[in-house]
């Protein structure tokens, strides 16, 4: 080793990064000042802890009564009924939607109103979606189906949008060179370019709707969610407890069967 | 099938159990919507009078109370950001050694990467309001259950997807650290964090930025922020301050989502 290239004279491997560093003690300063602010202490986790235990042994064993059982295969069966409507009403509404809203292909007038619907119908939750359906058509499956079908529209759009505008031109133009009408320049230039992602957010999108089904019926949108915040509030907690581990049951199996139908189309 | 006597070979794409099982999939898929509109019970008056309510409702939330901002809306709104804020930071710092557990290249160990990733898979499972529920029956109603309940929904979200980039690390640095005798820390420090910071930040971003959108509707079982104002205001048929949360909530969407863009470009 020459002898000016000793470890003395080489600066250091890893300089210290001071920005990165004060961001850090402010994130960490930050921790402790919402924390005091929201009032989470030991104390109260400690109380917390105590309650938990007498809690789960509320729950535990799970209530399994023939009338409970039927109460819940009623819920779930609707929360799976509004899952797959919505999901179908949101894909098949949120490709013209989606198609509309980029940038690339329509002119601007088209694409703000688009962009500002979707983002409209993206910004607020699943479940104040839902309470403002419930207020326009009432109770029940109704207004999980149209919650839902709001939701999955504002996030397929959203993606199926954005992806569109990332595709490449050159073949729109050569379809467009050859006098082809506007639907077919869609349909044999733009949509073979995304088909591929927009059945991805697809399937992404019916997970989640069918995880949110089980939700929207705490605001009295149907499904089992209904069901679950009843027995939450007269303290039916062992009850509770079947009606959760049949939702992640169900959750486990729509995971399975997604995976089967991904291997499907790899 | 030769191709020399001119008879043309037939291609196909897929094979026969390939086209089956698609075949299957869309039967399927069409039967579950069939079988779903049929039972589904909704009750067509309530739909036909939809227009009319959906009237009334707008009529009723306009105009929008502006002044009620500063009273009642304003501290449950920074609570709400707070309960986002402090929920996400707790769950990372939560998922972070899951995320590690999880990663087959960091835990060779398949029982400790299965034991982990069923944590993970469970705190998924279990929607944020549920977990809400849940917390609420052990801490009491307050932001205490909603931070709870955003930690825990978020670590199955953080851990699964740090673990990922974890598994897709390259090798290459991390055995020149070990083969100078670097301690385990040093490595994960200087061998996969650097490696894996530039996606650790975009998830805890992302992640925020989903909070801050749940954090609105925990309050509505109880556990603090702005949806315990939504939830007394609808109770009281006071529309028109639910018009107004609604629109605070929609801002601060649009502004934590512009937020999470800036920083992503700064840091990323």
């Amino acid at each position: 080793m020459p002898s000016g290239l000793t470890a003395q004279t080489r600066p250091p491997a890893f300089l210290p990064n001071w920005p990165a560093r004060i961001a850090w003690i402010a994130l960490i300063a930050y921790t402790f000042y919402a924390a005091s602010i929201l009032d989470v202490t030991w104390e109260r986790f400690v109380t917390g802890i105590d309650n938990g235990m007498r809690f789960l042994a509320r729950m535990v064993p799970p209530d399994t009564g023939a009338s409970k059982l039927q109460l819940l295969a009623k819920g779930l069966y609707e929360s799976i009924e509004i899952a797959i409507i919505a999901s179908a009403l949101g894909i098949v509404l949120s490709l013209p939607i989606g198609l509309l809203a980029a940038r690339n292909l329509m002119p601007a007038w088209v694409t703000w109103p688009m962009r500002l619907f979707i983002a409209l119908c993206r910004s607020f939750h699943q479940v104040i979606i839902a309470i403002v359906f419930v207020k326009a058509v009432g109770f029940g499956a109704l207004a999980g189906i149209l919650a839902l079908t709001v939701a999955s529209i504002g996030f397929i759009g959203k993606l199926f949008a954005d992806a569109i505008e990332e595709i490449s031109l050159k073949q729109v133009e050569a379809i467009r060179a050859t006098g082809a009408p506007f639907m077919s320049v869609i349909t044999y230039g733009v949509l073979p370019q995304v088909l591929t992602r927009f059945v991805g957010f697809a399937t992404y999108q019916v997970d989640s709707n069918l995880r949110n089904s089980t939700m929207v019926g705490m605001v009295g949108a149907g499904g089992i969610g209904g069901t679950m915040f009843a027995a939450f509030q007269r303290f039916d907690y062992d009850f509770l407890l079947t009606i959760l581990l049949a939702i992640i049951a169900v959750i486990m199996v729509s995971e399975a069967l997604q995976n089967r139908v991904k291997k499907l189309y790899q | 099938m030769t191709v020399g006597n001119g008879i043309a070979r037939e291609w196909q794409r897929y094979t026969r159990r390939e086209r089956l099982g698609r075949f299957a999939l869309y039967f399927g898929i069409v039967l579950a919507c069939v079988a779903s509109l049929r039972t589904v019970e909704i009750i067509p008056e309530f739909l036909y009078d939809a227009p009319e309510q959906v009237a009334d409702l707008l009529r009723r939330m306009w105009p929008v109370e502006w002044h009620y901002y500063p009273k009642g809306v304003h501290e449950v709104l920074i609570e709400t950001l707070h309960i986002a804020t402090l929920g996400t930071i707790l769950a990372i710092l939560m998922a972070l050694p899951l995320g590690v557990l999880a990663a087959n290249n960091l835990t060779p160990s398949t029982t400790l990467n299965y034991f982990a990733k069923f944590l993970l898979v469970s705190s998924r499972s279990v929607n944020s309001l549920v977990w809400a529920l849940l917390f609420v029956a052990i801490f009491g109603p307050g932001a205490l259950a909603g931070t709870m309940a955003i930690a825990f929904r978020s670590i199955g979200f953080v851990g699964k997807l740090f673990s990922e980039a974890l598994e897709e690390t390259q090798p290459g640095p991390v055995e020149a650290l070990r083969s100078c005798g670097a301690s385990w820390l040093s490595v994960f420090i200087k061998g996969y964090w650097p490696q894996v910071e530039p996606a650790f930040w975009a998830i805890a971003l992302f992640r925020w930025d989903i909070s801050v959108r749940e954090s609105a509707v925990l309050g509505l079982v109880g556990a603090g922020g702005i949806g315990m104002a939504i939830d007394s205001a609808m109770n009281l048929f006071q529309w028109q301050r639910v018009a107004l949360m609604l629109v605070v909530i929609f801002v601060v969407v649009l502004l934590a989502e512009i937020v999470v863009t800036a920083i992503r470009k700064r840091i990323i």
